[in-house]
């Protein structure tokens, strides 16, 4: 069963990005790989955010005013768009970062312990002028908060 | 073997902000060379964040992700001298490991 789904992903793959699926193919190929075991394929190989929220678990989501997301309103540069979340919601265990228009949204998730405040700040590509959405999870619940950047270099094309 | 990463960490009151910077390609598998073909998928997939012998941050990271991902984070309860240890593995399987102190 568990081959099945991996084989039907690269199925998927081969059809619409080629590379894409080279790559998946190669990880078949050589299961010994050390490849990052946990990593999130379903969700951050979402076409989508409806996908990529479902590949979190984070199906029903709520808006929050304590979850704060810094974006630049408009970004020169799509390929390094600086971003800063930082969330007030107590008990935040995960902060996840999303570009909606980008080719797979989800661009990364976090999880904190042992100390580590509940705020990242990263850099991300931008494709085109699109929504940036933060989840933080809190308590198992879910969390956003959204701003739009408008993008007027892409930084996904070549 | 990638570059190796810069990690500084300092304290700010009482918390740890640590950044990091790790020099990767992050190639999306979008991209097309000059002969129109596509160049392969090759961006870090995991990340992780370990501070005074504690892991921290545990991070996932997809194509979306700047060439040369920069991450801030901030810590509670660190003090000067804690040891950071980064840690990435990307999706061909390359890995780098890095140690700062907390300054």
């Amino acid at each position: 069963m568990e081959m099945n789904v991996t084989r039907r992903t690269v199925l998927r793959g081969a059809g619409s990005l080629g590379a894409l699926s080279a790559l998946i193919m190669a990880g078949v190929l050589k299961p010994t790989a050390a490849y990052a075991a946990d990593w999130n394929k379903a969700a951050f190989e979402a076409k989508d955010t409806a996908g990529a929220l479902k590949g979190l678990g984070a199906a029903t989501t709520a808006d929050s005013n304590d979850l704060m997301l810094k974006v630049p309103d408009i970004a020169e540069n799509g390929a390094v768009v600086p971003v800063d979340v930082i969330s007030k919601i107590p008990n935040t265990s995960s902060i996840a970062i999303l570009v909606e228009k980008n080719p797979q949204p989800l661009c990364a998730q976090f999880d904190f312990a042992n100390g580590a405040v509940a705020e990242v700040s990263a850099r991300l590509k931008m494709g085109q002028t699109s929504l940036v959405k933060a989840i933080a999870k809190a308590d198992g619940k879910f969390y956003t908060a959204q701003k739009e950047v408008k993008v007027t270099v892409g930084g996904c094309g070549g | 073997m990638a570059d190796p990463m810069k990690i500084r960490a300092q304290m700010k009151g009482d918390v740890a902000e640590v950044r990091i910077l790790m020099g990767h390609a992050m190639e999306t598998g979008q991209r097309k060379d000059a002969a129109g073909k596509a160049i392969p998928a090759h961006f870090i997939q995991s990340m992780t964040v370990d501070v005074g012998g504690k892991r921290v941050v545990d991070g996932q990271i997809g194509t979306s992700v700047s060439r040369n991902p920069v991450f801030g984070f901030k810590v509670k309860g660190a003090k000067a001298g804690d040891k950071v240890v980064v840690s990435w593995v990307d999706n061909k399987g390359d890995k780098r490991t890095d140690e700062a102190a907390v300054a």
